[in-house]
C-alpha cells in the first residue's frame, strides 16, 4: 500500500497541476479518455478541479458494459429463458436493460442467471452441472478477452463441452479509427487505455499519431498517473508534436503481452461488431474460430428472438459515449434514469459515464 | 412503490430500503417514534426514558474472521441502543433454524452469544426457537430485540446539528464488510482481514462523559460510512464535507477494495460509531475514545457545512472534490 500512496501524493498533485496550468494554451482542448477506469479516476479524485478551465476531459466509448449493444442483451435474455441454460456473466452486465427485459429481471423471475468474477467460475459451473449448457457472456476489450480465451482452451482440454461463450468482445484500434474519423467528435488528443495497452502494446496507437496527428499518451489509473498524462499531452500540443507516449511504463511496453496475444489468436478471429453509440464497425470484434465452434453459443444454441432489438429513443448513451454530449444534456438523466432504475447502459456500469457522473459529480 | 417485486436492494440499507420504509412501513404503521427512523425508538415509560430496538441477522457465512452470527446478533442490537445514548440492558433472542443444521455449530453460536452478552453487559432474558423445513431458510437466522436505559446526555438528534459541527468516526472503516466478503467468496487473499464486530457502548460512554451535547450518533453498518453520512444530511438544511485523507482505513481493507473495485466507505462496520458533535469539543471526544483500544484510531473526518445542503462531499487525497452518495445496489452478499 505504501507503493500506491506514492501515486496519490497531494503535494506532487499540486505541483503537476501548476505545471499543467503553466503550459496550457488559451484555446479549448478536448482530450478524450477511452477507458472506463480512467473516467473513474477523473471523477473519483476530482481531477477536473486541478485543471485549467480550457481543458475539457471528454469520456469516450471505453466501458465494456456500455458499448454492449441491445441486441446482445436481448440474445442473452432469450438464452436465459431457455430450459437447461445457465447464463453466467460479470455483475454489471446483468442490470443492463435490453429492448424488453434485463438479465436481473429474468433472474428475479426464476431464470438461472449467475454472476461470476472470472470466466473460469463459469467453466467450473459447467463441470459441476454437465446436464446444462453454461453460457458465459464474453464482453470487454483486449484486456478481458484473453481470460475468456484461456477459459475456452481449458474447457476444451478438460472436455467440458457444455461451456459456451456468447462473444461480444471488441478490440480498440478499429473503434478508435472510427472515432477520430467522425468529424463531429473533434478531439485534440487521446488518453489511451492502460490495461488494453498492457495486452496489445503501445504500438496499436501509432497510426493515430502518424496518420491522424492525434497526440496519444498511455495512462495508468492513479490520480498522479492521470495528471502526468495530461501534462504530457498538453506538452505535445504546445510543442506541435503528435506522438505515442507511455506514461504507464511500469505496466505497459511497446509490444504488449505476447502470451495473451497468442491466446487471442488461438481462440478468436476478428469479426464485424456492433457498438452502442458507434454502430457496426468492421473487424472490431472477436468471435470464436472454427476450431472452438463447439464452445460458441451463437453456433450451438439457436435462439428465437420475439422482436427486433430497439434502443430507448430518449436515451442518448450513444452520443455521450462519443463525447458529443454530457449526461446532464440527457432528459432522462437524474429523472427517469438513475442508478436504481437505469434506462441506458451508461447508468448501469460502475464505469459508465452517466453512473460515474451521477455518483461523484451531480 | 417502484418495482413489482422485492429485490435484494430493498434490504441493503441503501436508497431503496429507505424508500420502502418511508413509503410503505411508516405510513401504514405510523407511530411518530417510528417515523423518526432512528436506530432505536426512545420511549418514556412511567417517567423512565428507555430505548427499544430490534434487528434480524441473516449473515452468510455464519462464521467469519472476527466473529459469527451469534456475536453479531448481540453486538448489533446492543450497538443500535448505544448509538441512541442508551446503556444496553436486556435482549430477547428469536432463532429460526433450518432442519438439518448441525448441533455443533448451534452450540458454538450460542456460546459466542453468551460471551458477547457478558462483554456488552447485557442479559438475554427471553427467547423463541422455530425450526423450518430444509430449504426454507439458509442455516440459521437470529432476531434480537433489546431495551436500554437512555442517558441524560443522549443525543438530541438531527435538529440539534449546527453548521461547523465536527464529524467523527471511532476507528477504521470497512473492516466487517471486507472480512465477510473475503470469507464468503473464498478469495485466496492472504490478508489479515478481521471483522470489527464489537459493542461500542464503552466508547460512547467515554464520549458522553466529556461532551454533554453530542448531536447524533449512528453505527455505520450496511451501506457503510457513505449511507450513514447521507442519512444525516437527507432533507436537511446542511451538508457534510469530509476529507478522504482523514478517514482511517486499514491497509488490508484498502487492498481488497483496490483489487475488487469497491469503496471502503460503502463497506459495513459492526463495531464503529459515527457522530456529529460541537467542533470545540471534538478534540476531547477523540482523546476520550482513544483511551479505549476500540477507539485508538478515532478521528475527526470533516465538518457540517451550509455550502451544499442535503449533500455529502469529499475533498479527495489529491485535492479534488467529489460527492459521496448512498449505495444503490449492494455489491456484497448478506453481511449482517
Amino acid at each position: 500500500m505504501k507503493y500506491m500512496s506514492a501515486f496519490r501524493d497531494s503535494q506532487a498533485a499540486a505541483a503537476l497541476s501548476i505545471q499543467i496550468h503553466k503550459i496550457t494554451p488559451h484555446r479549448t482542448l478536448r482530450i478524450m479518455e477511452v477507458c472506463g477506469g480512467h473516467t473513474m479516476t477523473i471523477y473519483k479524485y476530482g481531477i477536473k478541479d486541478l485543471l485549467p478551465d480550457s481543458i475539457h476531459l471528454v469520456s469516450g466509448p471505453g466501458c465494456p458494459v456500455c458499448v454492449t449493444s441491445n441486441s446482445f442483451i436481448d440474445h442473452a435474455v432469450a438464452l436465459a429463458r431457455m430450459p437447461g441454460v445457465v447464463v453466467a456473466s460479470f455483475g454489471d452486465l446483468i442490470r443492463v436493460p435490453g429492448s424488453l427485459s434485463s438479465l436481473v429481471t429474468e433472474r428475479s423471475q426464476g431464470k438461472d442467471v449467475r454472476v461470476c468474477y472470472s470466466p473460469m467460475d463459469a467453466v467450473e459451473i459447467a463441470r459441476r452441472e454437465p446436464d446444462k449448457d453454461v453460457v458465459f457472456l464474453g464482453i470487454g476489450f483486449e484486456t478481458t478477452a484473453p481470460t475468456v480465451a484461456a477459459a475456452v482452451k481449458h474447457a476444451r482440454t478438460a472436455d467440458i463441452e457444455n461451456f459456451k461463450v456468447l462473444s461480444a468482445h471488441k478490440t480498440m484500434p478499429h473503434a478508435l479509427k472510427a472515432l477520430v474519423e467522425n468529424r463531429e467528435v473533434n478531439i485534440d488528443a487521446l488518453i489511451c487505455p492502460g490495461h488494453v495497452s498492457a495486452i496489445a502494446g503501445t504500438q496499436i496507437y501509432d497510426f493515430l499519431a502518424d496518420r491522424y496527428r492525434i497526440p496519444c499518451v498511455v495512462c495508468g489509473f492513479e490520480p498522479l498517473d492521470m495528471l502526468q498524462s495530461i501534462y504530457m499531452i498538453v506538452k505535445q500540443i504546445s510543442q506541435g508534436r503528435s506522438e505515442v507516449e507511455n506514461q504507464y511504463s511500469r505496466v505497459v511496453n511497446r509490444l504488449g503481452n505476447p502470451v495473451a496475444q497468442q491466446a487471442l489468436k488461438d481462440v478468436f478471429v476478428p469479426c464485424d461488431m456492433e457498438w452502442r453509440g458507434l454502430g457496426m464497425i468492421p473487424d472490431s470484434g472477436l468471435t470464436l474460430n472454427e476450431a472452438y465452434q463447439v464452445h460458441d453459443a451463437l453456433k450451438t444454441i439457436p435462439v428465437h428472438l420475439d422482436a427486433p432489438s430497439r434502443e430507448n429513443p430518449a436515451c442518448i448513451c450513444g452520443d455521450i459515449m462519443l463525447g458529443l454530449k454530457t449526461p446532464s444534456d440527457c432528459p432522462l438523466f437524474g429523472n427517469a434514469c438513475i442508478p436504481e432504475t437505469p434506462k441506458g447502459a451508461c447508468m448501469v456500469s460502475s464505469e459508465g459515464n452517466c453512473a460515474i457522473y451521477y455518483k461523484f459529480f451531480r | 412503490m417502484s418495482g413489482k417485486i422485492i429485490t435484494l436492494s430493498h434490504g441493503n440499507g441503501g436508497r431503496r430500503s429507505h424508500e420502502l420504509i418511508a413509503k410503505l412501513f411508516v405510513p401504514a404503521l405510523g407511530h411518530p417514534e417510528l417515523a423518526r427512523l432512528a436506530d432505536a425508538a426512545c420511549l418514556t415509560i412511567n417517567g423512565t426514558n428507555m430505548a427499544f430496538t430490534t434487528d434480524s441477522h441473516v449473515i452468510s457465512p455464519i462464521f467469519f474472521p472476527g466473529g459469527d452470527i451469534g456475536k453479531l446478533a448481540v453486538t448489533g442490537t446492543a450497538n443500535d441502543l448505544a448509538v441512541m445514548g442508551a446503556k444496553p440492558l436486556y435482549l430477547s433472542c428469536g432463532l429460526i433454524i433450518e432442519e438439518g443444521f448441525e448441533m455443533d455449530k448451534l452450540e458454538l453460536i450460542i456460546k459466542s452469544m453468551s460471551e458477547a452478552a457478558e462483554d456488552a453487559g447485557v442479559h438475554v432474558v427471553t427467547g423463541d426457537t422455530k425450526v423450518v423445513e430444509k430449504g426454507a431458510a439458509d442455516g440459521i437466522y437470529i432476531n434480537t430485540s433489546g431495551i436500554g436505559m437512555l442517558s441524560e446526555r443522549a443525543p438530541r438528534g438531527l435538529s440539534s446539528v449546527a453548521v461547523g459541527d465536527a464529524v467523527i468516526v471511532s476507528g477504521s472503516m470497512g473492516d466487517h464488510g471486507a472480512a465477510v466478503y473475503a470469507e464468503r467468496e473464498s478469495l485466496l487473499i492472504k490478508a489479515p482481514l478481521h471483522s470489527d464486530c464489537d459493542c461500542v457502548f464503552p466508547l460512547i460512554e467515554r464520549a458522553m462523559a466529556v461532551c454533554e451535547d453530542i448531536r447524533i450518533m449512528r453505527d455505520p453498518t450496511r451501506g457503510g460510512l457513505s449511507s450513514t453520512l447521507n442519512e444525516f444530511v437527507m432533507d436537511q438544511p446542511f451538508g457534510i464535507e469530509i476529507h478522504e485523507a482523514a478517514v482511517p482505513v486499514n491497509d488490508p481493507v484498502r487492498a481488497i477494495c483496490e483489487l475488487l473495485g469497491f469503496d471502503p466507505f460503502n463497506l459495513a462496520n459492526e463495531g464503529k460509531v459515527v457522530m456529529v458533535a460541537p467542533y470545540e469539543k471534538a478534540a476531547n471526544i477523540i482523546e476520550a475514545m482513544r483511551s479505549s483500544p476500540l477507539g485508538s484510531e478515532a478521528s475527526i473526518i470533516g465538518r457540517v457545512t451550509d455550502r451544499y445542503p442535503g449533500r455529502v462531499c469529499m475533498k479527495t487525497v489529491v485535492g479534488g472534490e467529489r460527492i459521496i452518495d448512498m449505495i444503490v445496489e449492494e455489491p456484497f452478499p448478506r453481511i449482517c
